[in-house]
């Protein structure tokens, strides 16, 4: 290689070089290890790992054995060697061998193939049931037939998603309520979408099924490994899609049976909460922490919005108007913007406080208080 | 018909009927988009280098994902081998041109208003098409950006683009071959060519059919994809893939072509199983219409159509291992050397194989489930377009330029990068399979630190990668402009066929005469 | 000249074949995709109203049915089964209700999507009667019982036990409105 070529070739590669040793350098905790699919804590988990490590096996050896031929090839039939080239073109015994030995292994590859694919359709015969519905951009899990519903969303901030505070261990790996099901039994997942196509996936379980607004598909999961099973929406759902995490908290039986029950109790609870006249400071309080997970992902943190995308909430015209109009806005939404319906996704309590913080924060004086009862008040009257 | 081009610089490139000035067109139009969307895949590496949102916001991070993938399929790669078969196809069969040389025209100069249109959404209020090139209903139709009709228009003017070309190379292959040029004589570049040509005008049809009923859902309140309506959005889904398979292999098809014209030439001996090659493309192109849904092994469809889906998928390995294991043989007992090109489609035969591999991976539904919308699937179609239809193109560039100018190129430089080319193309996508195993959704703006590492090896690669194509552009300038002249017809010493007959450079016009075939 | 011909000839077959494929993308695929689902049952889709006759109910035998409702993204009714599950012998004829009211101070109409998972259950579970067949317009405040009338088909596969129905229901006020001002 000539002097100039190989000046040409390091300046290439030193800045490279340099950035793979820095990259190394910063990222201490190192995470190379993570270069396998996981084995998972179900049968049908376990199937899958089972046929893709077949598979990367039958792949190794065929590339070494195709490649291996190639460099030998390559090294000893150059042109530098001084060899005559030979000029045969057709064989048609090797051609028909390397049509048919393909396609044995194929055939013989088909057996696991179907047998790890029936595991993943075995949804028959279930212990629990539950609803899974993808919203933009978080998840509802529903207990079916046990009065027991919650929305899990992102719990990391957005302060430690742009960098203006440091990120937490578990930095979107964290949401705000878990789904949580029990060891030793057949949890079958009832898999639909809100809005958009969502797809719900917990590699451990190897669960990923597409949620599908107006269809339902179903997948199954039973483990007898107590634990935290973190998943991701793996289809492309608008601008959330990295931003809603599943978190899969799988407990002892008695455990589950206990947390069961005091989610059902939680439910009546809540019911009473509504009836209680809130005090200002509490419902701020109530609404800073709603807002910064239901609305500042779009209005921003303080409200200002994004100029020709989202609406700014200061001096709006919205939040300083009727509160009837303000309340109806989060109940209906508005139709053909990114203003959803949070009729279903919040409670009566958290749009009361959210409204209230709204039309009392920032710069907005309105003075008025926006009780949780008015919120089941516009529901029923209106 | 002795004329020569167009003395004035716009009539000559605007007005052109030439097939080699539209195939130069068509060359440089693919490379601008190719630095377009590469620019935009820089984008998307930069802010993937760390954890957390640094340089974009989320929305527009989805417009990049988006576009870059739109002008990749449709503006660089596609362009690129119509470009190659305008130059190459009608020297390669003895014919004095394309056959319809006025729509040969036409078809190209649409192409640049198509991706103006694109690209000035990004730019509108709402911003450009941000539900990803495979636009999946109803975040395309219902959620999406009021830009999105510019975007459907636009898709319709490549389609017609890429039905006229193709019309074009259908009519030339069965009407202009020279005296005693059979069918089973043509070069292996214009069997997959024509084969392409035909997938083409078979499939962009369905593309058609699937925006212009988005279009009519969106603005005429139909429902085919609105399940309130009684539509279906798993039907999109099916529409798209029906389209989408076959354009898989209308890319890969011609980077076939390339590397069997650029083999047998540096290994000084004839292609190994020539039929065979043949019959082998036309399977693939066969099996692309029935395996389709394996995209889309996790939409719940019932487990019949599901391991239907897998079995003829599976199939497709047999037609594609032939081809490589065609390509080994033609070198065995050859007599190697090693120019760019050679380096090109070799690295074309071994990172293709390796896409193979994990398509075949992929082809195992129940694995699937696990790869599925992962970083895998990523890595593995970078492999098979990137390694595949990338690199071939460029082999063929440095294969073919020389005869195309009359000038050689700086071997060294072609040399420094294939190597820079091909050590960053692995460094880029090698890694994007462990993250996909180790559970990294695709299309992620932003994601969990355990995948912090792999991500900042990736775009390292992909910056490297990135500068390149720079090299490649200056190379390719330096040696029109200052190339070494030559003037051997053959230009390399084991090259085989009637376009190495003509005089070096490419005269304007080429065969006003028939050839006579030996 | 003779070359000409042939290219127009060509041109034209082409271009023929083009817009076939048009047609089908659009007129030929949708419906038979339709037909696909209904044969599958992909999706669990049901049929059509399901005419009743007479058949054996086979009392050795007994299959739970649950009632699942989601409501689409705008719409604000309240919506549920008023059972979650009834157990039920196949051929046996069951009537069940969903409650929906419209909350909000417009006159809305809705309109329920069926599912029934398991998808290969779907071509056994008969309606004889259902809201899904038709939209639903609800008053301002208003509330409706929504019934269903269903028969599980004695065919049903015998590794199925447990059937789940589930409406989703979506506001399709604005697409209503929208065909009355096309029609007038």
């Amino acid at each position: 290689m000539s002097k100039r070529a190989r000046a040409l070739f390091l300046g290439l590669f030193s800045p490279m070089i340099l950035c793979l040793v820095a990259g190394g350098a910063i990222a201490e905790e190192a995470t190379w290890n993570s270069l396998n699919m996981p084995e998972g804590v179900t049968e049908v988990s376990q199937a899958a790992y089972d046929i893709h490590m077949i598979m990367i096996w039958i792949c190794t050896v065929i590339g070494v054995a195709v490649f291996g031929f190639m460099f030998y090839v390559m090294f000893a039939h150059r042109k530098s060697k001084g060899v005559t080239p030979a000029n045969f073109h057709e064989n048609l015994t090797v051609e028909i061998l390397w049509t048919i030995v393909p396609a044995l292994i194929l055939i013989v590859m088909a057996v696991p193939a179907t047998t790890a694919l029936l595991k993943v359709y075995d949804t028959e015969n279930p212990d629990i049931d539950i609803k899974v519905t993808g919203y933009q951009w978080k998840w509802q899990y529903e207990y079916i037939g046990e009065g027991v519903k919650f929305m899990s969303e992102l719990r990391t901030p957005q302060d430690e998603i742009y960098g203006r505070a440091p990120k937490g261990e578990h930095y979107l790996r964290e949401v705000t309520e878990p789904l949580v099901i029990p060891t030793n039994k057949k949890v079958r997942f009832l898999i639909t979408g809100n809005d958009v196509i969502h797809s719900w996936w917990v590699p451990d379980f190897a669960v990923k099924r597409d949620a599908i607004p107006g269809l339902f598909t179903a997948a199954w999961a039973k483990t007898d490994q107590a634990g935290i099973y973190v998943g991701e929406c793996t289809e492309l759902c608008g601008k959330g899609h990295a931003f809603m995490p599943i978190v899969v908290e799988v407990k002892e039986e008695a455990e589950y049976d206990q947390w069961l029950a005091a989610k059902k109790e939680e439910a009546v609870i809540y019911q009473s909460t509504i009836g209680k006249e809130w005090t200002d400071a509490e419902l701020m309080a109530k609404g800073e922490s709603v807002y910064a997970i239901s609305c500042a992902g779009c209005h921003q943190a303080k409200g200002e919005g994004i100029p020709g995308v989202f609406p700014g909430l200061v001096d709006s015209s919205i939040v300083t108007g009727p509160v009837e109009d303000h309340i109806g806005i989060l109940i209906n939404g508005v139709a053909g913007s990114a203003m959803q319906s949070f009729a279903d996704q919040l409670s009566e309590v958290d749009i009361a406080a959210v409204i209230h913080y709204k039309r009392n924060s920032w710069g907005n004086e309105m003075g008025d208080t926006v009780q949780p009862i008015d919120i089941l008040n516009y529901k029923q009257t209106q | 018909m002795a004329h020569g081009p167009s003395e004035s610089f716009f009539s000559r490139w605007l007005f052109s009927t030439n097939h080699k000035d539209i195939g130069t067109l068509y060359l440089w139009f693919s490379f601008a988009m190719f630095l377009l969307g590469g620019a935009f895949a820089m984008v998307i590496r930069a802010e993937l280098f760390q954890p957390g949102m640094q340089l974009i916001e989320p929305e527009f991070f989805n417009q990049m994902t988006t576009m870059h993938g739109l002008v990749m399929v449709f503006g660089a790669i596609m362009p690129a081998f119509v470009g190659l078969a305008n130059w190459m196809i009608p020297m390669m069969i003895g014919a004095p041109d394309m056959a319809l040389p006025r729509m040969n025209n036409l078809s190209f100069w649409i192409l640049p208003f198509a991706f103006a249109i694109l690209v000035a959404t990004l730019f509108m209020e709402g911003g450009g098409p941000n539900f990803g090139w495979t636009f999946y209903a109803p975040l395309s139709t219902t959620y999406a950006p009021d830009t999105v009709n510019y975007f459907i228009f636009g898709v319709h003017i490549m389609g017609a683009s890429s039905i006229m070309g193709s019309i074009n190379i259908i009519a030339t292959v069965i009407n202009m071959r020279a005296p005693g040029m059979t069918y089973m004589k043509m070069p292996l570049f214009v069997w997959t060519w024509v084969i392409t040509a035909f997938l083409l005008v078979a499939v962009m049809p369905v593309l058609a059919g699937a925006v212009t009923m988005m279009l009519m859902d969106i603005n005429f309140g139909t429902s085919f994809f609105d399940a309130a309506g009684g539509g279906d959005p798993v039907l999109f889904q099916h529409v798209f893939w029906f389209f989408g398979h076959p354009e898989v292999y209308i890319i890969i098809l011609p980077a076939f072509g390339v590397v069997s014209q650029i083999i047998p030439t540096f290994s000084r001996k004839p292609l190994f199983g020539y039929s065979s090659m043949v019959y082998a493309t036309a399977s693939i192109a066969f099996l692309s219409f029935i395996v389709w849904a394996h995209h889309m092994f996790t939409v719940g469809m019932p487990i019949a159509g599901e391991l239907y889906f897998m079995y003829a998928t599976m199939l497709i390995a047999v037609p594609t291992g032939v081809k490589v294991f065609n390509w080994v043989t033609t070198m065995y007992k050859g007599a190697l050397t090693f120019e760019t090109p050679m380096l090109f489609s070799i690295a074309f035969v071994i990172l293709f194989t390796f896409g193979g591999f994990t398509g075949m991976m992929l082809s195992i539904a129940a694995a699937d489930t696990q790869y599925h919308d992962t970083y895998f699937v990523v890595a593995h179609f970078h492999y098979v377009m990137v390694a595949g239809a990338v690199f071939s193109g460029t082999a063929a560039v440095y294969y073919w330029l020389p005869k195309w100018c009359g000038r050689m190129y700086d071997e060294t430089m072609g040399k420094v990068q294939f190597w820079i080319a091909f050590i960053a193309f692995n460094i880029t996508f090698m890694p994007q399979h462990f993250l996909g195993l180790a559970g990294m959704p695709r299309r992620y703006a932003d994601y969990g630190l355990q995948f912090a590492d792999w991500n900042m090896v990736s775009s390292v690669g992909a910056f490297m990668y990135g500068g390149a194509q720079l090299l490649f552009l200056f190379n390719v300038i330096r040696t029109i402009g200052w190339g070494k002249p030559i003037d051997d017809p053959k230009v390399w010493e084991g090259a085989e066929g009637l376009e190495w007959t003509l005089p070096t450079p490419a005269p304007f016009h080429t065969f006003s005469t028939p050839p006579v075939l030996k | 000249m003779e070359n000409t011909t042939s290219h127009r000839n060509i041109l034209i077959k082409s271009l023929l074949g083009a817009v076939v494929m048009f047609m089908f993308a659009i007129f030929v695929l949708p419906p038979l995709y339709d037909l696909f689902c209904e044969i599958t049952g992909i999706g669990g889709k049901t049929g059509d109203a399901y005419t009743a006759t007479e058949v054996a109910v086979d009392t050795t035998r007994e299959v739970e049915v649950q009632f699942v409702a989601t409501n689409n993204a705008t719409m604000p009714w309240e919506f549920y089964p008023v059972e979650h599950k009834v157990v039920v012998h196949p051929g046996e004829q069951k009537e069940i209700v969903f409650y929906a009211k419209n909350l909000t101070g417009m006159d809305m109409v809705g309109q329920a999507i069926p599912n029934v998972l398991p998808n290969n259950a779907a071509d056994y579970f008969l309606k004889t009667e259902c809201f899904c067949f038709n939209n639903q317009p609800l008053a301002a405040g208003d509330d409706a019982e929504l019934a269903v009338v269903f028969i599980i088909d004695p065919d049903l596969p015998a590794s199925v036990n447990t059937v789940t129905l589930s409406y989703t229901i979506f506001d399709i006020t604005d697409r209503e409105a929208m065909q009355v001002s096309q029609l007038q």
